[in-house]
């Protein structure tokens, strides 16, 4: 377990660190991502030992509503990093400022360094942070395995004027195919391979976005509620293999509404409310952060975010109701 | 949710682009200067031959009109191939407001004065062609000018075996034969090219301008009439219909056929054809568009649908009235003059007709119940429905008040325009998606703001550019508006993200 | 009998027709616009007439026949490039309103009296003008020939040479679409079609895939309006929106996104189209109909009937004869 040697981390920090590594399965490289967090102050904008993503001052206003206003934000290398908040919180919003899908009043980020400000949302893909989207898009009447293929990168194939060559093309196609149906099985998607990827679940086709996405050997994952609409059943897997892309080492950085989910899988949650950065820390002592707490529930004070019991639809409907009320 | 906004590449790129449409209309007045010059024959004095009439409702005329500010002057002469007049050849000028004059030819140009300025059409009859000079094959036997006060708009026609070869083509044995418009519009379009040639003949006055400033709003107001449906069902239903430009072409033609062919009054038979377009309207929403609703067809399917659709009315329009141009009254129009404009009695009726419907229609809008539900549904059909709203009711009454607009529109521009054909509708479909653009999509207002917009860029226009040019002036423009504000001028940009 | 022989043949004519392939042409253009693409593109007239106008007046300049092709396939990319730029980053039915807008600024120009010179203003340009070089490239030289019923010159307008270019010209576009198509060029196409933001998220030039598809299939469209001007003239108004119209019902037709589509659903079309005509024509002619639909009606209930089958089509098999219904080209959303 890694000593706590920070100056303002509380007990409590240290308590959370092995609530997750009690959690989840801990591997080397884990061990040492918690250890690296857990020098790292808890409060909005903190500087990470290894950010892969640093952003600065970064606006977003839609007529006379600031959706998004975030001072600074570094995100820690190999880590999964939550990013929580309550409704138009601008989270979403902020996600495709950071992959290029929409352009800021101003600010700037950057990418191991280099600066992502203003590129196209292609070549924000194309250096290694790729995304996926809330309302997932599977390209329906496409086959997964044409879906998968799609997102093969440097694929000679896709230069039209090489593409009525097959010769020029043939063999990356076949290492693609390769590549695409290990990750299908992985996904357990592969016996579904020459299906049209409309005919999948929801909770598949979650999967197959984020099989996708993997295809392009991304540095930075970043998932827009991966959990949206899917099958209980399914959560389970899927939080495993953001588990899994982490241990791998790579970065992840996600959207989700499902607290139980961030609490269990993510190093490092960063809460959002009106557009602002409101708290950071590990999950569980971000989550009974008063900050976050007044952000987020408004009236429910007394409620526990990481409380099991929110997972319960009929708890979370009356919160809603509430929070409509209100 | 994805925001294409333009980045800086793509501003220069959009400017590029733009630039490059823009310069085309204004290339055009160069090649006119010369044009214009090279082809004016003097005017001369002309004898006066009235001669016997085809048709009841032309008029025997006085053929030595002289352009000054308030008379404008329609000439038509046929040349041979050696650019020699020949005379005792029939010529029919027929124009807006049902304007009619039928003269011979003389070995001198024949002009005749005409109400207003606008668009007119010289006609000449084949038959009294002499026999050795035969109008070529595939020449006209129509041209179209455009008259202006202070000038005068000739229509020349050539004849003969080697017709009309222009010096470029001279190695043709049968060239068209509408060089003639080359001279025919340098009245109007040697506006603001060199002040070569007669002066008389060009001359730019600030009467002519308002004069067509009042042209503007007529075509304007009525296009507003017609295209006010067409926002209402795509702010409604989300399609863009492109069957709206028949059901106004429809209106004219029942029009015609009911007034014209079957001689009812112009109230009965009017009223009649409003009634029969709604109907339409009621019966292709109930037929067609709420079944693929119901359907859940997705908005493309149903635009292409709608493009069947237009297909099928434009051929039957032409099944009703044929593929000539027909005129709804039959009696040679009453000018009016109102405040320096003159326009014939009926456009006046007919722009009144036009505001106060759509004062009518501002009213229903915003005033009764089942107006505000319209815009309700507009904002967001899905909360409407849950408000207890039927979207589907809103979206039929929308049908017939579209369709039954439309139709008097396509009535009254037959009234005041004095003609009809089957192309009418998809003349002006165009302009229609061009004013609602430019007033903002789906925006209930737009449509008013953006046809009298239209409206007065086509008809000033042609101060700019050749008249044959004037529609396509409008359409540049919709590009740009598309390009420069999407949203249109009342638009609200969507909120994205 | 021979009435009745006489219709079979027409009709028998027209899938060999050259403007049958001329519609073909454009509308394998069309195809990998709206198919692959997803690009409403109701400006396929105006590409047809701008190849037009580029082959007939680079010819009428004295240029040799593959340049003038040449140029009237410049025609059509530039055409593409000036009208995608702005508009493929906006909504889609903005290029519908763009492009069919442009079309007709593009007829209106030709057929008004400023070009005159060179694209002949209203009447456009005759046949004689612009056909000699490629009568020149004719190998089959004068005479007839007759093969089964149908009887052609072997040179001319209305020849066996113009059957024998266009469909050759019209089979080679067919399989180079055919190849890029299948590739994995074409597969980022149908990315774009099902959802532009998901191929962008994977790191895909979207804007260039998009413009690639716009002006390969504009170049297309022009090379079909110069099949339609070798049997014929160039006239601007016969190529107006009901031809962008037609085309589209020729693409829908035999399916969209297919490779054949495009191809057999100009000669089902054609061949309906006239079997209908000239059915109804020996109708009205020899029985008492005629009293009540004269001959003169019969292109007008041909016209109405084309707008219900579109109409039919785009309801009830949208994905037409070829297409499969799971995979059919339009979109859900």
């Amino acid at each position: 377990m890694p000593t706590d040697e920070s100056i303002t981390t509380t007990p409590e920090s240290v308590a959370d660190t092995a609530a997750a590594a009690a959690v989840a399965p801990v591997t080397t490289h884990h061990q040492q991502v918690l250890a690296k967090l857990a020098t790292v102050d808890h409060v909005p904008g903190a500087a990470k030992p290894d950010a892969i993503i640093t952003a600065d001052h970064v606006t977003r206003r839609f007529g006379g509503m600031t959706a998004v206003d975030v001072d600074h934000l570094e995100v820690q290398e190999g880590a999964i990093t939550a990013l929580i908040g309550p409704n138009g919180a601008g989270k979403t919003t902020f996600f495709n400022l950071l992959t290029g899908f929409d352009r800021p009043n101003q600010g700037s980020w950057t990418f191991q360094g280099r600066s992502l400000s203003g590129k196209s949302a292609a070549a924000v893909a194309k250096i290694g942070v790729v995304r996926t989207f809330q309302l997932t898009k599977a390209l329906s009447r496409l086959t997964v395995l044409q879906n998968m293929l799609l997102a093969s990168t440097h694929n000679p194939g896709e230069n039209l004027w090489l593409s009525w060559l097959p010769f020029t093309w043939q063999k990356h196609e076949k290492a693609a195919t390769e590549k695409a149906m290990e990750i299908l099985a992985r996904f357990k998607l592969d016996t579904k391979a020459s299906d049209f990827a409309g005919s999948l679940s929801g909770g598949q086709r979650k999967l197959l976005e984020m099989a996708r996405a993997l295809m392009t050997d991304p540095t930075v994952i970043m998932l827009d509620e991966p959990m949206a609409g899917v099958n209980p059943a399914l959560v389970q897997s899927l939080l495993g293999h953001i588990q899994a892309l982490r241990d791998e080492g790579m970065t992840v950085l996600f959207v989700e509404h499902d607290m139980h989910a961030v609490r269990h899988i993510s190093d490092w949650v960063v809460v959002m409310a009106e557009g602002r950065i409101v708290a950071e820390g590990p999950p569980a002592s971000v989550m009974r952060d008063q900050a976050v707490v007044d952000a987020y529930l408004g009236a429910h004070h007394d409620t526990d975010l990481g409380d099991d019991s929110l997972l319960d639809p009929k708890i979370l409907a009356r919160l809603e109701a509430e929070e409509e009320k209100r | 949710m994805t925001a294409d906004r333009p980045t800086r590449a793509t501003v220069l790129r959009r400017t590029a682009a733009a630039l490059a449409i823009a310069l085309a209309p204004l290339a055009v007045a160069t090649p006119l200067a010369t044009a214009a010059t090279g082809t004016g024959t003097s005017t001369g004095v002309a004898t006066t031959t009235a001669t016997g009439v085809p048709t009841t409702t032309t008029s025997d005329v006085a053929t030595d009109c002289k352009p000054d500010d308030t008379t404008a002057c329609v000439a038509a002469f046929v040349l041979t191939d050696e650019n020699e007049r020949i005379p005792d050849v029939a010529v029919t000028i027929t124009g807006p407001d049902g304007f009619s004059a039928a003269f011979t030819t003389s070995s001198e140009v024949q002009a005749v004065a005409v109400p207003t300025s606008g668009q007119y059409t010289a006609t000449i009859d084949p038959t009294t062609l002499p026999a050795d000079q035969p109008l070529p094959e595939g020449a006209p036997a129509e041209l179209e000018v455009t008259a202006q006060t202070g000038g005068v708009a000739r229509a020349a026609f050539r004849v003969g075996a080697d017709a009309a070869a222009p010096p470029a083509q001279s190695e043709t044995s049968s060239a068209p034969a509408d060089d003639g418009q080359e001279a025919a519009t340098d009245a109007g379009d040697g506006v603001g090219a060199a002040p070569e040639g007669d002066a008389s003949e060009r001359s730019f006055s600030w009467g002519q301008v308002w004069q067509q400033i009042g042209s503007g709003l007529r075509f304007g107001l009525l296009l507003a009439l017609a295209s006010i449906g067409l926002n209402l069902i795509f702010g409604t239903t989300g399609l863009s219909n492109f069957a709206h430009g028949e059901q106004f072409a429809l209106g004219g033609a029942l029009g015609y056929l009911t007034i014209n062919t079957m001689g009812m009054s112009i109230w009965l038979g009017g009223l009649l054809t409003i009634a029969v377009c709604a109907l339409t309207g009621l019966a292709q929403d109930a037929g067609i568009w709420r079944p693929l609703r119901r359907r859940g067809t997705p908005i493309m399917q149903m635009m292409i649908v709608s493009i069947g659709l237009s297909i099928a009315l434009q051929f039957f329009i032409q099944f009703l009235i044929g593929g000539g141009t027909e005129r709804i009254l039959t009696s040679n129009p009453r000018p009016w003059t109102l405040l320096g404009i003159t326009l014939s009695a009926a456009s006046w009726i007919s722009m009144g007709v036009a505001v106060v419907c759509m004062v009518a229609v501002a009213w229903f809008l915003t005033r009764t119940r089942i107006g505000r539900a319209t815009r309700a549904v507009s904002d967001n059909p899905a909360l409407a429905a849950a408000t207890g709203i039927d979207p589907d009711k809103i979206v039929r009454i929308v049908w017939v008040v579209a369709t039954g607009f439309a139709a008097l529109a396509g009535l009254m521009w037959g009234i005041s325009f004095g003609a009809v054909n089957w192309q009418l509708g998809v003349q002006l479909l165009l302009l229609m998606f061009a004013a609602v653009t430019l007033g903002g999509l789906g925006t209930a207002f737009g449509a008013l703001v953006g046809s009298i917009l239209i409206g007065l860029v086509v008809e000033l226009s042609n101060l700019f550019i050749q008249s044959d040019l004037r529609y396509a002036s409008a359409l540049v423009i919709l590009i740009l508006v598309l390009l420069f504000r999407p949203q249109g001028i009342l638009g609200r940009r969507e909120r994205i993200g | 009998m021979d009435e009745f022989n006489r219709i079979l043949e027409q009709t028998l004519a027209e899938f060999i027709a050259p403007t049958t392939a001329a519609y073909a042409m454009a509308a394998i253009g069309l195809n990998l616009h709206f198919g692959y693409t997803g690009l409403l593109n109701m400006g396929q007239a105006g590409f047809m007439l701008l190849g037009a106008y580029g082959f007939g007046i680079a010819t009428m300049a004295g240029l040799p026949f593959p340049v003038a092709i040449l140029v009237a396939l410049a025609a059509g990319t530039v055409f593409a490039l000036i009208l995608g730029m702005p508009t493929l980053q906006l909504r889609g039915d903005y290029l519908a309103i763009v492009t069919i807008s442009a079309a007709e600024i593009i007829r209106w120009i030709g057929r008004s009296t400023w070009l005159q010179e060179w694209t002949g203003g209203a009447s456009g340009l005759q046949g004689r003008d612009y056909k000699d070089s490629f009568h020149a490239t004719s190998p089959l030289g004068d005479g007839r020939m007759a093969l089964g019923p149908l009887e052609y010159i072997n040179t001319g307008s209305d020849s066996w040479w113009t059957r024998i270019f266009a469909w050759g010209l019209v089979a080679l576009v067919l399989l180079f679409v055919w190849l890029i198509t299948r590739s994995p060029w074409g597969r980022v196409l149908k990315g774009i079609r099902e959802d532009e933001d998901a191929v962008r998220a994977l790191g895909k030039n979207v804007y260039a895939y998009k413009m690639q598809a716009l002006v390969l299939g504009g170049a297309i469209g022009a090379l079909g309006g110069v099949l339609y001007a070798l049997p014929l003239a160039i006239a601007p108004d016969a190529m107006s929106r009901t031809m962008t119209f037609f085309v589209w019902t020729v693409m829908l037709l035999g399916g969209a996104a297919t490779v054949f589509g495009p191809v057999l659903g100009s000669m089902v079309f054609f061949a309906a189209y006239m079997l209908m005509r000239t059915g109804m024509r020996a109708v009205a002619d020899n029985t008492g109909i005629g009293d009540v639909i004269t001959t003169s009606n019969v292109e007008q209930i041909g016209g109405m009937l084309v707008g219900v089958t579109l109409m039919l089509l785009v309801i009830f098999r949208p994905q037409g004869i070829l297409g499969n219904k799971r995979e059919l080209a339009f979109n859900a959303h």
